[in-house]
């Protein structure tokens, strides 16, 4: 048993990067009152754009994810101009954008689909990694998953202590009142939703360079919508978002390793595990409004016209 | 010396909508010192006037002088390095943020929130505003909301202050403390503009006014030596509208009564209800006064049916209808007019015939679940002809409808279902004078004709104009109902904040025990 | 950064060409993309919207690629008027057909002509049990029902997976992930010899006639729109929001399931991984282009039905990936959004 949990363990974090950096970017964008649920979509284009990159610069994920990060944010600001600046649905908007980024993914992907990339290694970190247990799974890991700690702690901190957080909060609860104090919303949603498409785009790129690493179309397989129900289970905290998203890859990895726990399901019910985990967790959460409805940015998914 | 320039000036200042003509041509000049008020009924271009001062609209023509220098004040954030502030209507706060926090959005400096809510004590203990920096805004009342915006703008050292119907939001009481800060302020120098339509209060405070009607200055005016009729008529071209309430002659009977309801809000920073008792009698009009946030909305809530509570809490006609929803209390004969007419009493994007549906497809407008929108049509026609509702007819959508004319029809759409109980909340609520009579006596009407009608209002002079008695409903509790005459604004005042004995209403309860 | 000012009043003509300017700028931004591939544009639209127009088969194709589109549709139209955004019509479809595959395989051999209705029937059931799912989990846990029927999208085809690698494979399918073709008594028969059109189109078309009258005449129907527009009014007038969210998702889960019925009882004629091309997720592009109205979804099928077949074309004489049909759809419907915006607003006119 014991055996199995170290790589249990170490698979988890890696698993969860993709959760930890598409969320995160999710739930600044809906801190702004912007529901986007075009996450799957920017993480597909983020995806083949961080591949494509790697593969044509032979720099690896080092040129893959700033590339995914950029396309992701592109990819975001289609939405933004629909969704924000024509104040078109944002949940139906969210929506073409996943339809459009499959395809347009699939599309330049073709070319890609035989190609495979080296990947990272781990970066051991000298004496903590030597801790047992604890040490191969923290400190042992590829600089990715380094990175999407850094990037939790960096929103973490921006949301909570610098008036750049307080401002965030602001617009998303009321507009209306941003507006009449003289804030420019439209710009200040502008950002954070390119923002959650760099983030969602950089996502998608570690899957296609890091994690798997090869190009297969739709590869996030509905990781971007476990992104966004992910965000609602954090109750829009990154500190859950972060717990929440282990909790994912705990699950997505352990499908991986059921058989030598002895566990005997077929396989694709096994893959079905995520999925309705997300249905549950969105469950225990949503079942008492109040929870949810004391931390739901209030605009949220709210036309804003100034 | 050469003659005093005014602290601010606006010329010719023109302001269109797609649909109306929100400023024409308005001119207005304020000295440093001077508290100037901007008077006009709903819907007369006030706010846009004031917004455009604040930046927060841009005007399509016209200047702005501040000091005698032209001024092009491109958002709200550059009219206060202007030292323009402005206290709005419906407050630019955020709730989910402490006072300090709100207070930290609009001021251009470094972020330090500690030193800042020293600052924000200094100020507002220094003009008589006290407030707490750490409290979250939705833990506030609606005055001390008003306080950290005024306080929000001090913070800034204001040349010119605007205020918004400023009084809408407080007790009798706490208007004469705003209006001691507000002479504090034009004592020190800082130009106020004061916007509203309640005569009396422009003529105890302010020093001059500019009444505007439809867009356009109709004049100016030093109040003080003005009489309210000739106010009234520069506001709004005639006499103000009385109503006539004659003596109910019909049979004496309690058509609705509450005993002990608790309700938790729906709403996370709501007020809860405890242990509401009240009763009305056919032919009767209870009025209900207290300031909006004080359990307001979910009293109405519980009224109507829109939230339902314990079965036996509410009793319509000795039945107990608690339990029932609106739809199903609606059958019973207790109707309901909402204070948001678009969204809640009427669909905005429907017709009216369409609308006459919502509450009153019960008088035989389906048929095997199928509409008989002919039916719809002439009830909706009907009601568009008895009442008054201009418009193009019963097609147009319910959205295009002045405020005035939309509450006509939900108001009648409500009384043709020939109710026994009506809950009415703000009925004349941004309705013009004009309208807002004749509202007030479709409704003494109808209570005379034997129906019991609740009225919730935050106008006092609404409340004691046409109510038989009032009660007072302040953070979630209701007084006793007091007999018109046997009270006064003073002591409505007084219970609106909060401040009547326990045991008055507990005697209620248990009085009603007893008859029980 | 602010482009647009409120109308004075909604423009009624706006709601029904938006959908025109909505498939003309699709069109544009179609040209700049086979430009910018150094495909020739008029060549490439040619193939992808005119070819599959030219043969009677490629009519016949267009019908059945419709036929599901439009159904679907209808229901989910149902529920967006209310607010209710059924994303997951793809994994309702797919139980529809796992639950009416069951039965074709095992009545396999039977001669009765209960056969079909049977699928029908368990089709109908399965999708409205799918749709059901999420609605009991809104009405009771309060869970969104946009990311929980998307959710149980993917469980579905998870489910078809397994079935028919697992108990339903075909013994004899060489191991491909597959079941048995069903028989003839099973099948919806043929129509036109020599296409693939069948009697499953009835269902189809008395969905129209039906979700028509339902639209133009219920009370249910106005008690929807009422939620979609107005909460708060609907709460006022006294109407069930539960009733609202149950009608809503069983309808759709239904109308889904029958079109999965139509899918393997029909051009498929066996249950395996490639039963839906997306129909489920296209069906909301169609509920929106056809502005919710039962006559209009009839057209927007049609035209996303052109799309399919244009992107089968464009595969094969273009040599470009079938994905381009997915980013017409996507195109397709922000353009749309973008256009409905100027039902109630227009260009600001001043700064």
């Amino acid at each position: 048993m014991i055996e199995h949990l170290t790589p249990i363990l170490v698979g988890t974090l890696a698993a969860a990067t993709p959760l930890v950096f598409a969320g995160l970017g999710e739930l600044v964008a809906e801190r702004t009152g912007v529901i986007n649920l075009g996450v799957e979509g920017m993480m597909l284009v983020g995806a083949i754009a961080g591949f494509a990159a790697a593969a044509e610069t032979g720099y690896g994920a080092a040129a893959g994810l700033p590339a995914g990060a950029l396309a992701g944010a592109a990819t975001a600001m289609i939405f933004a101009f629909f969704a924000l600046s024509l104040a078109a649905n944002q949940a139906a908007c969210g929506l073409a954008l996943t339809i459009f980024g499959i395809g347009l993914s699939a599309f330049i992907g073709q070319s890609y689909v035989s190609y495979s990339l080296p990947g990272l290694k781990p970066i051991a970190i000298p004496l903590l990694s030597d801790i047992p247990l604890l040490g191969p799974v923290l400190f042992t890991q590829d600089a990715v998953v380094y990175l999407s700690i850094v990037a939790y702690a960096g929103v973490a901190w921006t949301l909570t202590k610098t008036r750049l957080g307080l401002l965030l909060k602001a617009v998303g609860e009321s507009p209306e009142s941003a507006h009449a104090i003289g804030y420019p919303v439209i710009l200040i949603r502008f950002g954070a939703v390119a923002f959650g498409g760099a983030m969602a785009g950089m996502a998608g790129a570690y899957l296609s360079t890091v994690y798997t690493p090869l190009w297969v179309q739709n590869m996030s397989a509905g990781r971007g919508w476990i992104a966004v129900a992910l965000v609602v289970f954090a109750t829009w905290k990154p500190t859950r978002l972060l717990l929440g998203a282990y909790l994912f890859g705990f699950v997505t990895i352990l499908q991986f390793h059921a058989q030598g726990l002895g566990l005997v399901l077929p396989v694709q019910l096994l893959a079905a595990l995520p999925y309705l985990a997300t249905i549950i967790v969105l469950v225990v959460i949503s079942r008492d409004r109040k929870v949810l409805q004391n931390n739901l940015p209030a605009s949220l998914g709210k036309p804003f016209l100034p | 010396m050469t003659t005093p320039v005014p602290r601010l000036e606006l010329l010719n200042i023109t302001k269109r909508y797609p649909s109306i003509v929100a400023c024409s041509e308005v001119n207005l000049s304020v000295m440093p010192g001077e508290i100037h008020a901007v008077l006009g009924e709903n819907g007369a271009g006030k706010s846009t006037l004031m917004k455009v001062i604040y930046g927060a609209v841009r005007a399509e023509s016209g200047t702005i002088l501040l000091n005698g220098h032209e001024v092009n004040i491109a958002n709200p954030a550059q009219a206060r390095r202007l030292g323009i502030g402005m206290v709005f209507q419906h407050f630019s706060l955020f709730e989910t943020l402490t006072v300090v926090e709100n207070i930290s959005l609009v001021l251009d400096e470094p972020f330090n929130l500690p030193a800042l809510a020293v600052r924000v004590k200094a100020v507002s203990e220094r003009y008589g505003l006290p407030l707490d920096p750490n409290r979250m805004v939705h833990s506030l009342s609606v005055g001390e909301r008003q306080r950290v915006e005024i306080v929000r703008c001090l913070l800034q050292y204001p040349k010119v202050l605007i205020l918004d119907e400023p009084t809408s939001v407080l007790t009798p009481q706490a208007v004469q403390k705003l209006f001691e800060t507000l002479r504090q302020l034009a004592s020190e120098g800082v130009s106020i503009l004061y916007i509203s339509h309640k005569l009396h209060e422009i003529q105890v405070l302010c020093d001059s006014a500019t009444i505007l009607r439809h867009g356009k200055v109709t004049g100016t005016a030093i109040p003080s030596k003005e009489t309210p009729a000739s106010l009234a008529r520069m506001m709004i071209g005639r006499e103000l509208p009385v109503c006539q309430a004659p003596i109910y002659e019909g049979e004496q009977r309690t058509v609705l009564t509450v005993e002990g309801l608790n309700l938790v809000s729906d709403d996370p920073f709501g007020t809860n209800l405890e242990n509401i008792s009240l009763s009305v009698n056919a032919g009767e009009i209870l009025g209900i006064a207290g300031i909006s946030g004080n359990g307001q909305a979910e009293l109405m809530a519980a009224l109507s049916g829109e939230t339902t509570v314990e079965k036996h809490a509410i009793h319509l006609e000795g039945k107990a209808v608690g339990h029932l929803n609106a739809g199903q209390r609606r059958n019973k004969g207790l109707v309901f007019v909402p204070e948001e007419r678009l969204g809640r009493g009427a669909v905005p994007p429907f017709s009216l015939s369409h609308n006459a549906l919502l509450t009153a497809h019960r008088q035989g407008m389906k048929n095997w679940g199928l509409v008989r929108y002919s039916k719809a049509r002439e009830f909706a026609d009907k009601c568009v002809a008895r009442f008054d509702v201009r418009c193009g007819g019963s097609g147009d959508d319910a959205r295009s409808l002045s405020g005035g004319n939309l509450q006509k029809f939900i108001v009648g759409r409500e009384i043709m279902l020939k109710p026994k109980v009506m809950i009415v909340a703000q009925p004349t609520w941004g309705v013009d004078v004009g309208a807002s009579a004749v509202l007030r006596q479709a409704l003494l009407d109808l209570s005379r004709n034997g129906v019991g009608i609740v009225l919730i209002s935050e106008e006092l002079e609404e409340l004691f104009e046409i109510s038989d008695r009032i009660a007072v409903l302040a953070q979630g509790r209701l007084s006793s109902a007091q007999p018109r005459g046997a009270t006064s604004a003073e002591s409505v005042g007084m219970k609106m904040s909060g401040l009547f004995d326990e045991t008055e209403t507990a005697n209620l309860a248990e009085a009603s025990h007893a008859l029980a | 950064m602010h482009l647009l000012e409120p109308r004075a009043r909604p423009s009624k003509l706006m709601r029904w060409t938006a959908p025109l300017i909505a498939i003309v700028a699709t069109l544009l931004a179609g040209s700049f993309l086979f430009w910018s591939l150094g495909k020739p544009v008029l060549a490439s639209f040619q193939v992808f919207f005119i070819q599959p127009m030219t043969s009677s088969y490629g009519w016949s194709e267009l019908l059945i690629k419709a036929c599901p589109l439009i159904l679907i549709a209808q229901g989910l139209a149902i529920g967006f008027k209310a607010r209710i955004y059924n994303i997951g019509a793809e994994g309702q479809l797919i139980v529809g057909a796992l639950a009416g595959g069951g039965v074709a395989i095992y009545m396999e051999g039977s001669d009765s002509s209960w056969v079909i209705p049977a699928i029908v029937l368990a089709g109908a059931l399965g999708g409205a049990a799918w749709g059901a799912l999420p609605a009991w989990l809104r009405t009771r846990f309060n869970a969104q029902e946009t990311l929980t029927t998307l959710m149980l999208s993917y469980v579905a085809s998870f489910i078809l997976s397994y079935m028919v690698h697992g108990p339903w494979r075909d013994p004899e399918g060489m191991n491909f992930p597959q079941s048995i073709m069903f028989s003839d008594n099973a099948l919806f028969a043929i129509l036109l010899e020599g296409s693939r059109v069948n009697t499953s189109i009835y269902i189809t078309g008395f969905a129209v006639l039906a979700f028509w009258l339902f639209n133009a005449r219920s009370f249910m129907h106005f008690k929807l729109e009422v939620g979609g527009h107005a909460p708060a009014a609907s709460r006022y007038a006294g109407f069930s929001s539960r009733q609202t969210v149950w009608f809503s998702l069983v309808v759709s889960g239904m109308t889904a399931g029958l079109a999965g019925i139509g899918e393997v009882a029909g051009p498929v004629g066996q249950l395996n991984l490639n039963i839906s091309p997306g129909y489920g997720f296209a069906a909301i592009i169609v509920a929106y282009l056809g502005r919710l109205h039962a006559l209009g979804i009839v057209l927007a099928g049609f035209l996303m039905a052109l799309i399919y077949l244009g992107g089968e074309a464009a595969q094969v004489s273009l040599q470009m990936p079938f994905a381009i049909t997915g980013i017409f759809q996507g195109m397709l419907l922000f353009f749309l959004l973008g256009s409905d915006v100027f039902i109630d607003n227009r260009l600001r006119r001043s700064a």
